[in-house]
């Protein structure tokens, strides 16, 4: 009992320690961030594209415009090759064959991202600039990587997502006259919306916090992209390129950048849970 | 008496090479109840599954032998076999309405059979919901989430979903042992009115239900069809030690 009490406590203070250390990080970059924000004022610091740090002019607008277009790639890309694995794996692959990818698609989580920025310059990079022009690195570069970045991370969850709906559902389906493919669209994709959207989201603020690779195969150009040939510079690159020699006001600009970034992200996974809780709340038996 | 509805001639179905069903025979009329009976492991619900193609759904399921509908070989290649299990409907043990409306559920089945029309849809929904002895109890909620339902509701509206796809023979897996006697008697009320529409195989662990609501009863063990016969006859004098033998108790 006394034991019990004492393992209790220990782990609630490493607990604890773990959480404020989380709190104290986010309130160091909130604290060096958010007077900058003031100080220019918001609208100027979000909606203005001349970045210009020597002449003190911070407006992220480019790099918004930048981080939003590789995340919607990104996304775009994530959700057609996923969802297809997802659903080839749980529904037509014979069981020993899904058993033996999905380790392995999550294997691919494990590697490192620079690895992944790195076979995108040597390959991709050279392949968009010969078949459809532009200088190659690109904001479609910087999808397909993405998209292929947070291909574990969707499949698993839409994986899982798919596995829980109820194998009563599929068979009550095909006893019906449904073919496989038709259940899939109506009983089997509507079933498990809400974790493939969950599952879609998370995908989203990975992508969207990604840094190595995205330098690499972006471009970093300081510009709103025009088309997905366009370089473009994203939030999490531009803290990467920049932070080596920023002073002063710079430095802040960055560290509101990285406000700017930690606040979507928090969003992105507070929806993507309120999406399955939703789905959790929705289930009832009998 | 009238040509059979099915055939099945020296059918066997094997899960892994190991067979579940041994080289059966059998015909199933049409407007008659048929119970199945047996212990567990029988056979009874493979039976069933094989003959809706369910089975095909397995990776390991493979078959010899042949099940003749209306005399065309249902494992065929050319068989539609989505038009098949529209012919052969199947309600299961469980019954598990899908995560819709009462309404969509029931048109579910017409609308993958390119039926569009509302005004026949309505009418084949309550044509069904009518056989199923469910219409007075749902006709006010039919956009109500299905699950809303009682358990002996659901595997009702199991039943008229499949009934609204009007088929020739209805097959039912132990369609009462989840449900209190009063469902149980709704649905054998069902399947007196039902025969005369379709034919019926009922397999059933309650051999006092197939000896109610059954014309002929077979009694399946280890896959093998150790006998069929009238009802009345089948439970009164079975030709067969082992059917006596189970009747009493003896085993299962
Ligand atoms: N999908 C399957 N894969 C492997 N073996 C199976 C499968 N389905 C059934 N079997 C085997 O086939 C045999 C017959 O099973 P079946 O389900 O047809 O019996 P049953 O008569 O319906 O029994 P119960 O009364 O318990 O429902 C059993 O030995 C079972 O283990
Ligand atoms: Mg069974």
């Amino acid at each position: 009992m006394k034991r019990d009490r004492l393992i209790g406590a220990v782990l609630l203070v490493v607990a604890l320690s773990a959480i404020s250390g989380l709190a104290l990080i986010a309130a160091f970059i909130f604290r060096e961030g958010v007077p900058i924000i003031l100080r220019v004022g918001a609208g100027q610091f979000f909606l203005s594209t001349d970045w210009e740090p020597s002449l003190g002019h911070f407006g992220i607008l480019s790099m918004l415009g930048g981080s939003l277009a590789v995340t919607l790639g990104a996304a775009v890309i994530g959700i057609v090759f996923s969802l297809g694995l997802a659903i080839v794996l749980t529904q037509f692959a014979p069981p020993g064959l899904a058993a033996a990818l999905k380790p392995a698609i999550e294997l691919l989580a494990g590697i490192p991202s620079v690895v992944y920025g790195f076979v995108g310059v040597v390959t991709l990079v050279p392949l968009i600039r010969h078949a459809l022009g532009g200088p190659g690195l690109s904001v479609l570069a910087a999808s397909i990587v993405l998209g292929i970045m947070i291909l574990p991370t969707i499949t698993s969850i839409a994986i899982d997502a798919l596995q829980a709906v109820p194998r009563s559902y599929v068979e009550g389906s095909i006893a019906l006259g449904a073919t496989r493919w038709q259940t899939v669209t109506m009983v089997l994709l509507r079933a498990a919306r809400s974790g493939i959207v969950a599952a879609v989201i998370l995908g989203m603020g990975r992508a969207i916090g990604e840094t190595m690779a995205v330098i690499m195969v972006a471009g970093n150009a300081l510009a709103l992209p025009h088309s997905l040939l366009d370089p473009v510079r994203t939030l999490t690159s531009n803290i990467a390129l920049e932070m080596g020699y920023a002073s002063g006001d710079h430095r802040q600009a960055l560290f509101a950048t990285g406000v700017t970034l930690f606040v979507i992200i928090t969003l992105l996974n507070t929806a993507a849970l309120a999406v399955s809780r939703r789905r959790a709340g929705r289930r009832r038996v009998g | 008496m009238q040509a059979p509805r099915i055939v099945v001639q020296g059918f066997t179905a094997c899960f892994d090479g190991k067979p579940a069903v041994k080289n059966l025979d059998l015909e199933i009329f049409p407007n008659e109840r048929l119970a199945i009976i047996g212990p567990a492991s029988s056979g009874k619900t493979t039976f069933l599954r094989s003959l809706n193609r369910l089975n095909d759904l397995d990776h390991g399921f493979t078959h010899s032998g042949k099940i003749l509908h209306d005399g065309k070989d249902i494992y065929d290649a050319d068989v539609d076999v989505a038009e098949l299990r529209r012919k052969i409907g199947m309600v299961y043990a469980v019954p598990v309405p899908l995560p819709w409306s009462i309404y969509d559920n029931l048109v579910y089945g017409l609308r993958l059979a390119g039926i569009r029309d509302r005004t026949t849809l309505d009418e084949r929904v309550e044509k069904a919901l009518g056989y199923a002895v469910l219409w007075d109890e749902v006709k006010d909620r039919l956009h109500e989430p299905a699950n809303v339902l009682s358990g002996g509701q659901q595997q009702r509206l199991c039943i008229a979903r499949v009934l609204v796809l009007e088929p020739d023979v209805l097959i039912l897996d132990e369609p009462c042992s989840g449900l209190d006697p009063i469902s149980t008697g709704k649905i054998e009320d069902a399947l007196v009115a039902l025969k005369e529409r379709t034919s019926i195989v009922l397999v059933t662990n309650n051999t006092k239900q197939a000896a109610r609501a059954s014309d002929r009863t077979a009694f399946f063990l280890l896959g093998d069809l150790v006998e069929v016969g009238p009802t009345a006859q089948l439970f009164t004098k079975p030709t067969q030690k082992k059917t006596n033998d189970y009747l009493v108790g003896q085993f299962g």
